[in-house]
């Protein structure tokens, strides 16, 4: 299981990047994505956000659940108030290893991943809400962010702290 | 606003500041980039308690600086205004999501439309700032400009210490309180133009001089947008 988080700001421009592998289930918290799909990822969180153009004016909740899916791809999103949107893609290892875009072959080996771990089944509640907490802790850390005088929307956010912050969550839910 | 300041200006921009000092101090762990203690924004607690409250004269005198510094090289009392305004509306950017956020889960909503967007202004927005919600919540009767709103404040706290000179009189400080509220407004996709105006000291003993409303004009998108979600 892998995942690939991104913040995206108000004018559809990436403010954060990151990607990491579950922690759950024995995982070591490496992703597995081959360097052609780490490309492709970003090419399919950006074409999701139509989606969430869409999904934002009829839900007003800050958390909408999976709102895209591209071939063995599932995308969640989270709504920040000013418009920011938390995307991330979460790719699940179980079924069968070759999906369209090839990734994650590797991570296939280890047999210890079962129809219960989080993420392997991607709408299962469960799943939901694992997602929901490390949004809503990202959440937490990206409104400090931006409570920086210096700091203006849709700026690029560079902190190492934050992006620990954001490791720290990975590793506690996914 | 200034419980605004003290969360922003406490100790956040340490950690956001690219390193542009060239040598010595960048090269070392300490610097301008980590502080000495180690404690950046993102090890303080999000939420604060309901009695941290900064004291009035020192907001005073912030914003009078505030308001000589806009005033420097302007040359109408719109371009003050406007001046003003540009400097709240960052305040409201940003205090969207920290008002969002200190909501319990359970109303953690954006708001969709016009409606709830006013009363998140009126009630929480305003308890934030001022302690206190705002008076009142008007829809334009004027059947040519249909979509404004008018959000009233008897007593604006910004101008508790201001006196404007006669020659000046038809400005109104709370421009400032007029950004914060745009900020809210653009943040949450409603574009809007947001303007302050005193509508008391008109006549003698009245109970608010001070009386200011806060006219908000939402682009006509916003009101296309409003009428299509009423629909579905």
């Amino acid at each position: 299981m892998s995942y690939y988080f991104a913040i995206i700001g108000t004018q559809d421009n990436p403010l954060f990047e990151y990607e990491f592998g579950t922690s759950k289930q024995g995982g070591d918290g490496q992703p597995r994505f081959t360097e052609q799909a780490r490309h492709l990822n970003q090419f399919i969180l950006h074409s999701s956000l139509d989606i969430v153009e869409e999904v934002q004016w009829t839900n007003g909740q800050l958390y909408l659940k999976v709102i895209d899916k591209f071939f063995n791809n599932y995308i969640s999103c989270f709504m920040t108030g000013s418009n920011t949107k938390f995307l991330l893609l979460h790719q699940p290892t179980a079924g069968p290893a070759s999906s369209a875009t090839g990734a994650t072959t590797t991570s296939s080996s280890s047999s210890s991943r079962n129809s219960t771990s989080v993420g392997a089944n991607p709408t299962s509640p469960q799943t939901e809400e694992a997602i929901k907490n490390f949004f809503t802790e990202v959440y937490e850390n990206y409104t400090k962010a931006i409570m920086s005088p210096f700091y203006k929307v849709n700026m690029e956010i560079r902190s190492p702290i934050f992006r620990q912050r954001v490791a720290a969550a990975g590793r506690k839910y996914l | 606003m200034s419980k605004v300041a003290a969360n922003g200006g406490g100790g956040g921009n340490k950690d956001q500041i690219p390193v542009v000092v060239g040598g010595s101090s960048s090269s070392s762990g300490g610097g301008l980039r980590y502080p000495s203690n180690g404690k950046t924004i993102y090890h303080r607690p999000i939420n604060r308690s309901k009695t941290t409250e900064l004291s009035q004269a020192s907001f005073a005198y912030l914003f009078s600086e505030m308001v000589s510094y806009a005033q420097r090289r302007v040359t109408g009392i719109q371009e003050l205004e406007k001046r003003l305004n540009l400097q709240g509306h960052p305040i409201g950017l940003k205090l969207l999501d920290l008002l969002l956020i200190r909501e319990p889960p359970r109303s953690q909503t954006r708001p969709l439309n016009i409606i709830t967007l006013l009363h998140f202004l009126k009630n929480n927005l305003w308890t934030h700032l001022f302690g206190r919600q705002a008076d009142k919540l008007e829809k334009s009767l004027n059947s040519e400009v249909p979509d404004q709103y008018m959000i009233y404040d008897n007593e604006p706290l910004v101008n508790a210490y201001v006196s404007v000179p006669r020659e000046m009189n038809s400005l109104n400080c709370a421009a400032f309180v007029a950004g914060i509220i745009e900020g809210v407004c653009d943040g949450a996709c409603f574009p809007a133009t947001v303007t302050a105006h005193s509508v008391g000291g008109k006549e003698e003993g009245e109970m608010w001089p001070e009386k200011t409303v806060f006219v908000i004009a939402f682009q006509p998108e916003v009101l296309e947008r409003e009428s299509l979600i009423g629909k579905g």
